[in-house]
């Protein structure tokens, strides 16, 4: 069974989904940030694969590409990283990125190279509902990977239920309309929220884009599964000495 | 006259020229880009739109530019060779086509703010200038490298009310830029239309872009019909950063097999310098900006920042319409280095009084590099005027 759907199944509310760029905040701490996050409270890692062009990501993710980048990271090396992932790490894992790098590693061996290292789901922002379906889906399910698409306030009703019938493992809610690590106000989007867990889709929501706080944090999960944390924790590694510290005073201070 | 043989050339339903095209976008953008995809083709097709656009071109542009016989240059190159003058546009090239189209329809959208990139300015200048026009408060993403190489046009776009915001972010040129525009139009959905500059960009943009800039073909055809008793030259060769004006210039001679079309990228310092921003010859197949097309990047698909003497050429991507026409052979994709395009933006300036953008400077080139029978008709499409690269020029005077 996927692990995914095996988390959802045990866990429905106040899932905490934290995403880091891979290569971040030095090359090789890919692996001590998941070790970091499952030994803190967190129910899914989210993995960046970093791109010198994050379209849908502000400043604070932008910044953690560019130096995952400099520091040498690629998918190709990623992969090397999480070859022995399984051994230490339980967390479901999602792989977050756009298509273009995985258009030049090439989409099949990245599928199955993800599979065979233990991943469970991959998110690509850029990647259109009309190409999933046509080309890519049976890629994908063919490797047990998850296939996780956005929905946005601004997404009608009939789309998203679209979406929800070509998603799986998860919906990921947009907060607001705006890149990641916005500081919109998630208490207006009360609404949206309770729209959508209105609408009986077939898959749990988590909530990202501007997630940061214990404040936030509940907000997402009052009408929702839970919520994703991205650029608050980006920044909270931003000039960390110890990584498992930084995380355990980060995460205590969304979940305690 | 329309030609009535099926268009092999035009995009399908799915964005689509070929391989290349569609809408590689994040959801945040959907509501936005499928507005314009079901209605682009409508608002343009309405009469009223069609008189306001019309009048405006003549009126305020200055359209129908010139088809100038350039005879000393013709009598070089032993070729009839024709300008198309689009450096008689308002604000010096031929960008302002563009924005002039979308700025009525960004009006009849309901659109109140208007966003745009540029990379040398002149597509910042021309957004500008139409939103001066028509009253919408104007936002240009400028990289923050070329905000400094580029200060005249910086000032013109402030003097016409637009606030330029720097991009800071990447490589700090205009393919930052475009991101930084595109982040913007993810941040404000409702009440803001984005203006792209090229045949670049998700679904619709690379058509419509096309579209509104094939009035420079289309004129082409009747000046040439008036001028030399047939409305097909025998060549039309323009330079291609995106590719906004020489989609414009091959637009309504796609599908005659028997105009060559000659697509002119800039070498930069030569192809194998490691300089360059030929992406016909250096990219490969990837997806940027929301289209998929050909694209320079390395092996692990990052970007690669290009390099090339003419701001407007040095963008790493080409329009998916033109990946397509290079994959086809429809268009031939020839190269000229930064020191080739100077001598001809020098060399133009001195044989027909006239001086050339140096990116039309690489289109100039080509000539030297063809060979011609004597009675080809050959249009080169003069995109714009050199003013704005003076102080490049004069560094080699």
């Amino acid at each position: 069974m996927n692990r995914i759907d095996e988390l959802f199944a045990k866990k429905n509310k106040k899932v905490l989904n934290v995403y880091c760029t891979a290569g971040y905040p030095h090359l090789n701490s890919t692996v001590e940030v998941l070790t970091a996050l499952q030994q803190n409270g967190a129910d899914l890692a989210e993995i960046g694969m970093p791109y010198s062009d994050p379209l849908a990501d502000g400043p604070v993710i932008q910044q953690s590409n560019m130096i995952a980048l400099e520091n040498g990271m690629s998918i190709s090396i990623l992969f090397e990283q999480l070859q022995q992932v399984r051994e230490t790490i339980a967390l479901p894992i999602i792989l977050m990125g756009y298509m273009n790098p995985i258009m030049q590693y090439g989409l099949e061996k990245f599928c199955a190279d993800a599979e065979a290292v233990g991943v469970d789901g991959i998110i690509l922002p850029d990647l259109p509902m009309y190409e999933f379906e046509t080309i890519y889906k049976d890629l994908f399910n063919k490797h047990n990977l998850r296939f996780i698409f956005l929905v946005t306030p601004e997404t009608g009703e009939e789309r998203i239920r679209k979406i929800d019938a070509l998603s799986s493992g998860f919906l990921y809610a947009v907060s607001s309309s705006s890149t990641t690590g916005n500081n919109k106000a998630i208490s207006d989007q009360s609404n949206y929220f309770k729209k959508l867990q209105g609408m009986q889709l077939k898959n749990p929501i988590l909530v990202g884009f501007g997630i940061k706080d214990r404040e936030t944090f509940q907000t997402a999960c009052a009408n929702t599964n839970g919520a994703i944390i991205g650029s608050a924790y980006i920044k909270a590694l931003q000039d960390s000495v110890n990584i498992q510290a930084s995380t355990k005073e980060f995460l205590n201070s969304i979940t305690a | 006259m329309m030609t009535t043989q099926q268009n092999n050339f035009a995009v399908n339903e799915h964005g689509y020229y070929g391989d290349f095209g569609g809408a590689f976008i994040p959801e945040m953008l959907y509501p936005n880009v499928k507005q314009l995809q079901e209605q682009y083709l409508q608002i343009m097709q309405e009469p009223a739109f069609q008189q306001e656009l019309q009048q405006l071109l003549r009126d305020y542009v200055g359209r129908p530019t010139p088809l100038f016989l350039a005879e000393r240059v013709s009598e070089k190159h032993g070729v009839k060779v024709y300008l198309k003058r689009e450096d008689l546009c308002h604000t010096g090239a031929h960008k302002i086509n563009n924005t002039v189209g979308q700025i009525l329809l960004a009006q009849r959208l309901g659109k109140k703010r208007i966003i745009a990139e540029t990379g040398a300015g002149q597509h910042g200048v021309a957004t500008a200038t139409v939103c001066a026009l028509k009253g919408l408060e104007c936002i240009v993403y400028m990289g923050e490298k070329d905000i400094e190489r580029q200060a005249p046009n910086v000032a013109r776009m402030q003097m016409l009310g637009a606030t330029v915001v720097p991009a800071i972010s990447g490589s700090k040129t205009l393919k930052d830029a475009t991101n930084e525009a595109i982040r913007d139009w993810i941040n404000n959905p409702v009440d803001t239309h984005y203006i792209i500059g090229s045949v670049v960009g998700p679904h619709p943009y690379p058509d419509m872009v096309a579209r509104f800039q094939s009035i420079i073909s289309e004129e082409i055809k009747k000046q040439l019909l008036e001028k030399t008793g047939s409305e097909l030259p025998t060549h039309v060769i323009a330079c291609v950063g995106g590719g906004s004006n020489a989609a414009g210039a091959f637009y309504h001679f796609l599908d005659d097999l028997s105009v060559q079309l000659v697509a002119v990228e800039a070498a930069g310092c030569g192809i194998d310098s490691g300089m360059s921003a030929a992406t016909s010859q250096l990219g490969k197949p990837g997806i940027l900006h929301g289209s998929k097309s050909l694209l320079m990047q390395t092996e692990d698909g990052q970007v690669v920042e290009p390099h090339s003497i003419s701001a407007g050429l040095d963008y790493p991507g080409i329009g998916p319409l033109h990946a397509h026409l290079f994959k086809t052979g429809r268009a031939v994709f020839m190269s000229a280095t930064d020191e080739q395009a100077l001598k001809a933006g020098f060399e133009i300036s001195r044989t027909e009084g006239i001086i050339p953008a140096l990116e039309t400077a690489h289109a100039f080139h080509i000539l030297n590099e063809m060979t011609f029978r004597k009675d080809d008709v050959v249009v080169i499409c003069l995109s714009g005027r050199g003013d704005k690269d003076l102080a490049t020029y004069m560094k080699y005077l």
